[in-house]
């Protein structure tokens, strides 16, 4: 469904991602995690077309997003949706707007059919009653919640997530990840999340791929993930301060005091 | 290493300095080029948008609500007092050489040729150019723009197109209000305060004003909303860096708003003459 062979980005001086391999079969829930900054939001926004790769491809259904021309990649678009880190609500339209804006944009509903289709989508991630309300109006686990019912208001067949549990409380963290799993079950979607919350990961992922160093260092299901024998993987996931990553993070400073 | 290579060049006659000089100007330069080519690609891009399905009706209004009507105070209290101003001045300037009766002339040539659209770009431009950066940059950093991207609407025709329209017509609505309300300050302080005769006034207002006059000052302010919405949305849409980015881009959008009228302003001019 999902397919990305050899895809590079550089910021400037920085390499981002140095040949990411990954490939995401349908109906599969794949996490992504990695450390704060190691180009996994650069990885998901390659998968939708917001960036493009220096080198590589990217595979949706078998259609190359780089080479198919503006137009398709809109229409291709439309097969996802997509949770961003901050929900990203339009602010300037109510939350019924927010949710309805893609049934407005691409479809010939009625505004009684689109305001049913909002009013349905919202009682899903149980938010019945608040489309007149402005996403200023409420709380930071509720627009993550609104993220999602825009997301899924098309019903759209792959599903992305940029961090949703990064800035919420544990209880409503483990309540987005019921409605993951439950969106996953409802409407068979195909997903990619991305992470550094490994609660989250293990329980939202049918396999966890890890990213270091702009590429995939290990791929497999939650279990075998949790049994790895990589000691880069195992400090990520048991979250210690001690070990290859953060070593490697100060020979690169000592290298850095050196040099420069 | 770095210091071992200048002093190779330093050897050889060169000066590190000047090198350094010359490369930050080969930065600016490869910048701007870039900045520009940036630009013509969005409003391409946007002026297609413009006439292309889907039309956006409401959105289209919306923003013509925003730039024009709600420009109309501002517009009309500038435009008046510019008026009245006018013909106090070129009263106590004429009077020197009995020429009082060419004030009627003078505010109705120097409204519509000049301060009318000029005036209303400039204030327009403070007002909506940089609300439109500070919104749009404001949508880029906290990835609205991304999100309309994901929605599959393409977000240059969803909130540029609308803006660029808005700014090329409404300019020039406000520049014939501001026009008006001109011509009626300047009759109202020679007639009401300086007691000239309202009938000569008026008929020396209109005598020498030609349709030329009117039209190529709304030529001009079609210009100046152009140039407003498209640097005002331009800053906005790729502003970055958070909050200090869209104060950036609000700053930068209203300066580089400003400079641009100033210039094509002059050039518009010798074009018309």
């Amino acid at each position: 469904m999902i397919k990305l062979i050899e895809v590079h980005k550089i910021f400037g001086s920085n390499q981002v991602l140095r040949g990411v391999n990954l490939h995401i079969h349908r109906g599969e829930s794949m996490v992504v995690i990695g450390q704060s900054g190691c180009g996994k939001s650069v990885l998901l926004k390659h998968v939708i077309g917001l960036l493009r790769p220096d080198k590589g491809q990217v595979f949706i259904d078998g259609q190359d997003l780089l080479s198919c021309s503006e137009k398709k990649l809109y229409e291709i678009r439309k097969k996802f949706g997509m949770l961003f880190q901050g929900a990203a609500l339009f602010d300037s339209m109510t939350v019924g707007g927010n949710v309805g804006f893609g049934l407005r944009e691409h479809t010939l509903f009625s505004q009684e059919e689109i305001k049913k289709r909002v009013q349905e989508k919202l009682k899903i991630l149980g938010l019945s009653g608040i489309e007149g309300l402005k996403p200023n109006e409420i709380s930071g686990g509720m627009k993550k919640r609104v993220g999602l019912a825009r997301a899924i208001a098309m019903e759209p067949e792959i599903l992305l997530y940029d961090e949703p549990t990064t800035g919420l409380d544990p209880i409503m963290a483990d309540v987005i990840n019921d409605l993951i799993v439950r969106l996953k079950g409802t409407f068979q979607v195909t997903s990619l999340t991305i992470t550094h919350d490994m609660k989250s990961a293990y329980k939202i992922a049918d396999r966890i791929a890890m990213l270091y160093d702009g590429r995939i260092i290990e791929i497999g299901t939650p279990d075998e993930i949790q049994k790895t024998k990589n000691l880069i993987v195992q400090q990520f996931i048991t979250g210690s301060a001690r070990g290859p990553i953060t070593e490697r993070e100060e020979m690169n400073g000592i290298k850095n005091e050196i040099v420069g | 290493m770095v210091w071992i290579e200048e002093e190779k060049f330093y050897a050889k006659g060169y000066n590190p300095g000047m090198r350094r000089i010359l490369s930050e100007i080969g930065k600016r330069f490869s910048h701007f080029i870039e900045e520009t080519g940036k630009l013509s690609i969005i409003l391409i891009q946007a002026i297609k948008g413009i006439f292309q399905p889907p039309l956006r009706l409401q959105e289209n209004l919306r923003q013509m609500e925003e730039v024009g009507a709600n420009s109309l105070p501002v517009t009309i209290i500038t435009g008046a007092f510019t008026g009245m101003v006018l013909a106090l001045q070129s009263f106590v300037a004429f009077k020197r050489f009995n020429a009082e009766s060419l004030v009627g002339t003078v505010v109705a040539l120097s409204i519509t040729r000049e301060l009318g659209p000029v005036l209303t770009g400039l204030v327009v431009g403070a007002r909506a150019g940089s609300s439109m950066a500070a919104e749009l940059g404001t949508m880029r950093v906290t990835e609205q723009i991304d999100a309309l991207s994901t929605l599959a609407v393409n977000p240059i025709e969803y909130l540029i197109s609308p803006r660029l329209l808005a700014g090329f017509i409404m300019l020039p609505l406000l520049t014939i209000l501001a026009d008006m309300v001109g011509i009626i300050g300047g009759w109202f302080v020679s007639v009401c305060i300086l007691g000239a005769n309202s009938v000569v006034y008026i008929r020396r207002t209109f005598d020498l004003l030609e349709y030329q006059d009117i039209y190529s000052g709304l030529v001009k302010a079609a210009v100046f909303g152009f140039i407003i919405s498209g640097v005002g949305c331009y800053e906005g849409f790729y502003a970055e860096g958070g909050a200090e980015g869209v104060g950036k881009a609000t700053t930068g959008a209203v300066v580089k708003a400003y400079i641009l009228i100033i210039i094509s302003n002059y050039i518009l001019t010798a074009l018309f003459f």
